[in-house]
């Protein structure tokens, strides 16, 4: 399964903030997008799953997905977005239920539903309902509404921003599990050290364009650190062999 | 009991709940048809009301005077409800209305045309010039709706701001229709503007049944897709919703429920506003439940409204559209301060 996003180019108004940024070829696996603020790593996650607008070419397999109709590319891309929105009073479980429902019959949507709660540890929020959650109980179940129609690829708008982190770990561990078992992952996060310990691959966004691509090791250095976010940072590895960040100071040089 | 049967009773007492709210509907019909100035013995009415033979003056009061009020009350109540529900959820607020975006003021502007200028649409009897304009006019409103707000992506924020510079828009032309319009003929307006079932008649209460039947199916058909927008735009799209025609198709079934209610009754705020809040207090917002729930809610209040009208002032037929802000109102803010503090 290969996921090719070529030429993507989003403007907002008059603003480019995505100028014709192409990916390489994306295969199972968990990819993390990185960059600074307003680079366009969000933007990026929604052009391809086409809550954009945008030009160029977003294709699974060959087949383009921009030109699918909408309930069928549901059926292969999962979207998570940042936050839910807090003024909904529906209950948990039929959030989900209507994540599944919502693009046509689904056979025991309910049951379906209330797994994936199991599976995330959250059922016990099934009967609460979403606007008395926390925003990081609603960021899990923005997390169960993408995963419960089992989509070939996954999209996560920092999927971590509010959890606390047993809930970053739990969520994290899911988004792995999904990666091994053959699924495109692609994840927005600001937390180089977690995309260093978790991801497959990042993939850094400056200023609208790819900057740098390859694995955590490949790309997490101190001169992109410098170059990019404009930090003195150190890249070091410490117990078990994992890569940590260490900033130190916004970088002063040219 | 698994979380599974818990979600499955949940839905068990939500439709009993619709059930309920549906023989409400039925008993306040009933004693909106059972009361009125004329002091009928209640065996008689119910007599008249099951066909059986009464004094001639009964059955026509019954059948003529009581019944079409009653009937239209329950369905102008259920059509503006039902309008309020699917435009709370397309609109992403809970302060939307039919009359929020103009509706009514476009109607009453039609209203005035017919009564101030005599400008009506040609080949229609006499009678329905008033209603025809309104209807016209509120239809024309939300068709423009729609065009402008295409022309900014149609998105929930762009709609509301040019509903309400159409609203002041058809409400400074009325002002200056009211303006130049003779004592007669301003008396007229003020008494349609305030929403009256006195002039009811069975074929209109027929056009509202058809538009309810014509509109239902398809709101409950979209039940998932409305629930799902519940989460936000870009959700519901992730989910394989497409937002924009779910928005146009509601948002013309919104202006065939409120501007064929409006025209055949005038304006009658409130229902469409507390109508769908009450029944999110009953059954929640799925919509395969909140829909027929609001329907249902508008439909008991205004026909309680249409009974109270009588029987505030004794003998003296109120505007019903006084009667749903002035009594109603109240109820509803100590419903909605009685929901928060639980």
């Amino acid at each position: 399964m290969i996921l090719s996003v070529q030429g993507i180019t989003v403007r907002y108004g008059k603003r480019l903030v995505l100028d014709a940024l192409s990916l390489p070829d994306l295969g199972p696996g968990l990819t993390v997008l990185a960059g600074p603020n307003a680079a366009g790593k969000s933007t990026l996650l929604r052009a391809i799953a086409n809550l954009a607008a945008h030009s160029g070419s977003v294709m699974l397999d060959g087949v383009d997905l921009g030109r699918q109709p909408p309930a069928q590319r549901a059926a292969t891309l999962g979207f998570m977005p940042q936050a839910l929105p807090s003024g909904s009073s529906l209950i948990v479980l039929e959030s989900v239920i209507a994540a599944l429902r919502a693009s046509g019959e689904a056979p025991r949507a309910d049951a379906a539903a209330l797994a994936v709660l199991e599976r995330l540890g959250i059922e016990a929020l099934a009967f609460r309902r979403l606007d008395q959650l926390s925003g990081g109980q609603r960021q899990m179940v923005g997390l169960a509404q993408a995963l419960v129609r089992n989509p070939r690829v996954l999209l996560l708008d920092e999927p971590t921003s509010a959890l606390d982190l047993a809930y970053q770990t739990r969520l994290l561990t899911e988004l792995r599990r999904q990666a091994d078992a053959g699924r495109i992952v692609i994840a927005v996060l600001h937390d180089l050290s977690l995309a260093a310990q978790w991801a497959d691959r990042i993939a850094v966004i400056a200023d609208g364009r790819l900057h740098s691509t390859g694995t955590p090791a490949d790309v997490l250095t101190r001169d992109m650190l410098a170059r990019v976010y404009r930090v003195d940072a150190r890249v070091e590895t410490c117990g078990r062999g994992r890569t940590v960040i260490l900033v130190d100071a916004e970088y002063r040089g040219g | 009991m698994t979380a599974l049967d818990r979600y499955r009773n949940l839905g068990r007492r939500r439709a009993f709940l619709v059930a309920a709210l549906a023989l409400a509907a039925l008993a306040a019909l009933l004693l909106d048809i059972l009361t009125g100035p004329a002091s009928l013995p209640l065996a008689d009415t119910l007599a008249a009301l099951l066909g059986q033979e009464v004094p001639r003056g009964t059955q026509v009061i019954v059948w003529q005077v009581r019944l079409p009020v009653a009937v239209m009350a329950l369905l102008v109540g259920a059509a503006l409800a039902l309008a309020g529900a699917e435009m709370q959820t397309v609109l992403e607020n809970p302060l939307a209305e039919p009359f929020t975006l103009g509706v009514s003021s476009a109607a009453a502007l039609g209203a005035a045309l017919a009564i101030v200028l005599g400008v009506t649409v040609p080949f229609l009897p006499p009678t329905w010039g008033v209603s025809a304009n309104a209807f016209l006019l509120a239809l024309g409103a939300l068709a423009l709706l729609q065009m402008l707000g295409r022309l900014r992506g149609g998105g929930p924020e762009m709609l509301i701001l040019f509903g309400i510079a159409l609203n002041f828009t058809a409400a400074a032309l009325l002002s200056l229709l009211q303006f130049i319009a003779s004592a007669d003929a301003l008396q007229q307006l003020v008494f349609w503007t305030m929403g009256s079932l006195a002039a009811t008649r069975w074929e209109g209460a027929l056009m509202i049944a058809l538009i309810l039947v014509a509109c239902t199916p398809f709101a409950i058909r979209a039940a998932w897709r409305l629930t799902a927008l519940r989460m936000g735009e870009e959700q519901a799209r992730s989910f394989g919703v497409d937002t924009r025609s779910l928005r146009r198709w509601a948002l013309v079934r919104v202006s065939l429920l409120a501007a064929g209610a409006v025209s055949m009754v005038g304006v009658i705020g409130f229902v469409g506003l507390a109508g769908p809040h009450i029944a999110r207090m009953l059954v929640g917002e799925d919509h395969r439940f909140f829909l027929p729930a609001s329907l249902l809610t508008g439909a008991v209040v205004l026909s309680l409204a249409s009974t109270a009208s009588k029987l505030v002032v004794p003998g003296v037929l109120l505007p019903i559209g006084l009667v749903t802000s002035l009594i109603g109102l109240p109820i509803f803010f100590a419903l909605i301060l009685g929901g928060r503090t639980r």
